[in-house]
């Protein structure tokens, strides 16, 4: 029996990054406020008085120069974390990632990999000032040679965190800050990995397949119990990896339901619930019995917090979106 | 070599006569290593007509000064040290009311903060000689383009503080300046403003205006490359902008020192071909000074000088980076207390007192109408009700595509039949 401790999901992500950093002399975490300051979620607290300044870096405020001076390291063989504070302030670095990061292994014939693992906190729901709340997980699972995580439990975070950091590949690594601190779970004190690119049944059913990822599962998984009250049995799983999606564990759920919805709380148009319906058509078409759903954010800016609660997928809408699914 | 050659150091900011090279252009009271490399300078490159920045038979200015040659009016004390510029007395009392004012919003902020009537927001004491002193320069034409903690640079610009608040609340709304204040929305990116400050001051000397344009940044921005592509567009198509950096010595943890190995962000400007200078940030006629100065160069172009520059006001943020920060954690009480003795208000409310511009009465009169003024704009921010959710879709696209127009009324419909309750987390 390993010993466990009752975390969070950001303790969980910090004792991933321990985990790493005391197993490998080649990962550091880079980023800006991560030493001294343990990061502004507390993400790495007590790694820089642990493993000091030449492996938990306080770098100048430069996203392209923090991602891409991670893409120079990550080529000689290291391990770079880089943490961008913020995903909305990761656009300065999008060059990077879509020029570079995503593209050396494929450019140089394998001569470069990047095994690089890319940390930013990303989504709404927390009263965040603007550019604070966004998901755009869809630019970089549209963008080939990237592989996209998103844990939503404080276990899978730290175990998907460490498969990530000894990934050969880059991974963008995003974490739902609304549920950072929502909730504990027991949490092995011994390194361990979740493996990327598998999806994880959160609740059985046989009515509707419903597919989400990160903030989303929560109440996903809240709307799907009220309807279990009223005799309608949702399967819900959650995707943990974005890119590349788990294409067998999504077909092999709507063939058993014949119904789908998905839920995040990215914009509709270019989501990846358009993607998961399009995988649906190609692989399973003749299971399907009714359209499939998408209960998402709007297509619009992301707003200031006193309209962000409109905006966000609340169980009413999941709810509302599932039962339309059900009663086609 | 970065450090420019200066005439004489008190030769600033009120139009002087011209110095001729032989009576002041090498009365410089730098070391002599420096006089020497200058006179080489001169002498092998005469077409030039630079020493540093200085041209010869041009007015000497503020720009004329070492980088690292901080233009001062008051000490720490409140005593006259400089020029003082050239204000009237009410001019000099409302300064000083601003500064109150900002001040008290201020801690009432942090305090709403504090008690969940309002998100994150990012504090200003300390920087409040920086703010309004050079908000005061500007012309009402003229523009300002803020980074997102000039609330009191703002306000003195025209922003009504419950624009301010209510952005910081979370409405949309806040960012809607009046449509006679010349105020860009609140750029949260770091630097991101920057490029824009120069494409709008671009667009006015496109067209023949002559507003200027005032950008505001802090330390940190200057090690992103927007800064750095903003400023050197404007070096090459000498727009009138100025580049006024918030050096207050934190970019939430990080130290100043960790964003650059230069001696002073003012000597940035030397890569881009422009003015720059250093100015006491904490010392609000310093600043307005300055400012002025960097404002007329950019407004009134001198065919030979760079109409753009950029201003280090060097300061001290004395809380956190924004509510969501603990100073404490990474600076130490020391540094603040070091800081705080610098107190921009203090300084002024000292010099304006010496001059009998100020007595306990006024100041008591100032410190009520402050807190009148502030209350009232509280109290008219937490008045406004939350948006409608049409809101959301509203000002997306002049006219709204079908696509949204269904996303809005599937939402409106399902909100009808189940109540607002069931979408509000509060």
């Amino acid at each position: 029996m390993t010993d466990t401790q009752n975390l969070t999901l950001v303790q969980a992500v910090r004792d991933g990054l321990h985990s790493e950093l005391r197993a490998d002399d080649d990962v550091v975490v880079m980023g800006q406020d991560v030493g001294k300051n343990g990061g502004v979620f507390r993400a790495t607290e007590g790694l820089y008085d642990e493993f000091g300044g030449d492996r938990v870096i306080d770098t100048p405020l430069a996203e392209s120069g923090i991602i891409g001076t991670a893409v120079g390291m990550a080529a000689m063989g290291m391990r770079p974390v880089p943490e961008i504070q913020f995903s909305g302030f990761m656009y300065p670095g999008f060059d990077q990632i879509v020029s570079h990061m995503s593209r050396f292994r494929t450019r140089s014939r394998g001569r470069f990999t990047l095994p690089m693992t890319l940390r930013a906190p990303y989504g709404g729901g927390i009263r965040a000032p603007e550019h604070h709340s966004e998901s755009k997980e869809a630019f970089y699972a549209h963008e080939a040679g990237l592989k996209v995580v998103v844990p939503s439990t404080p276990y899978e975070a730290k175990g998907l965190l460490a498969a990530s950091i000894r990934d050969p590949d880059p991974v963008i690594f995003l974490e739902p800050k609304l549920i950072y601190r929502a909730f504990r779970e027991q949490v092995p004190e011994e390194p361990y990995t979740v493996p990327i690119g598998e999806a994880a049944t959160r609740r059985e059913g046989d009515d509707v397949a419903v597919f989400t990822y990160g903030a989303m599962t929560r109440p996903t998984l809240e709307a799907a119990e009220t309807l279990g009250e009223e005799g309608i049995e949702c399967e819900v799983v959650d995707l943990r990896t974005v890119s590349p999606l788990d294409r067998e564990a999504i077909v092999e759920a709507f063939e058993k339901t014949g119904r789908a919805v998905v839920v995040h709380e990215a914009p509709k148009t270019g989501g990846l619930a358009g993607e998961i319906t399009a995988i649906l058509q190609e692989e399973a078409l003749l299971y399907q019995e009714a359209p499939i759903g998408r209960v998402t954010g709007f297509d619009v800016p992301y707003p200031l917090y006193a309209l962000e609660d409109y905006y966000l997928p609340s169980a009413a809408r999941i709810e509302e979106g599932i039962l339309k699914a059900v009663e086609f | 070599m970065l450090t420019k050659i200066l005439p004489n150091s008190s030769e600033f900011v009120q139009k002087r006569p011209i110095l001729s090279p032989s009576d002041g252009q090498f009365l410089i009271a730098k070391p002599l290593f420096l006089s020497i490399l200058n006179y080489l300078r001169k002498r092998y490159y005469p077409g030039a007509g630079r020493i540093g920045h200085a041209k010869v038979g041009s007015t000497v200015s503020v720009f004329d000064r070492a980088y690292d040659d901080t233009v001062r009016v008051l000490d720490e004390d409140g005593e006259v040290v400089g020029d003082v510029p050239d204000l009237d007395d009410e001019s000099l009392v409302e300064m000083y009311r601003h500064m109150r004012l900002a001040r008290h919003f201020d801690g009432r902020a942090v305090s709403l903060q504090r008690q969940g009537r309002m998100g994150t927001y990012p504090p200003l004491s300390g920087q409040e000689g920086a703010q309004i002193g050079s908000a005061y320069a500007l012309d009402d034409d003229d523009w300002m383009v803020p980074s997102y903690r000039e609330h009191g640079a703002a306000l003195v610009h025209g922003l009504p503080l419950k624009q301010t608040l209510l952005y910081w609340m979370g409405h949309e709304d806040g960012n809607n300046a009046p449509p006679d204040v010349n105020v860009f929305p609140v750029a949260v990116p770091i630097a991101s403003q920057v490029p824009h400050a120069t494409g709008a001051a671009w667009a006015s000397k496109l067209r023949g205006e002559d507003d200027a344009f005032v950008c505001y940044f802090g330390d940190g921005a200057t090690s992103e490359g927007d800064f750095h592509e903003g400023v050197n567009f404007a070096g090459v198509f000498d727009t009138p902008t100025v580049f006024f950096c918030n050096n207050n010595q934190w970019a939430i943890s990080v130290p100043r020192e960790r964003q650059t190995r230069s001696a002073t962000l003012a000597q940035k400007a030397e890569a881009y071909g422009i003015d720059g200078v250093q100015v006491d940030g904490m010392d609000p006629l310093a600043v307005y000074s300055v400012t002025a100065a960097a404002l007329e160069k950019a407004r009134d172009p001198d065919a030979d000088r760079p109409r753009p520059t950029l201003i280090e006001a060097v300061q001290y943020r004395f809380g956190a980076h924004t509510t969501a920060d603990d100073p404490t954690v990474y600076r130490d009480d020391d540094e603040v207390e070091r800081w705080k003795r610098k107190d921009p208000i203090d300084r002024l409310e000292s010099y304006l007192r010496a001059e009998g511009l100020l007595d306990d009465e006024r100041v008591a009169e100032v410190e009520s109408s402050v807190e009148a003024q502030v209350a009232d704009a509280i109290d008219a921010a937490e008045s406004m009700a939350r948006p409608d959710p049409r809101e959301l879709f509203e000002h997306a696209y002049a006219e709204l595509p079908p696509e949204l127009e269904r996303q809005y009324e599937e939402f409106a419909a399902l909100r009808d039949e189940r109540g607002d309750a069931a979408f509000l987390e509060d």
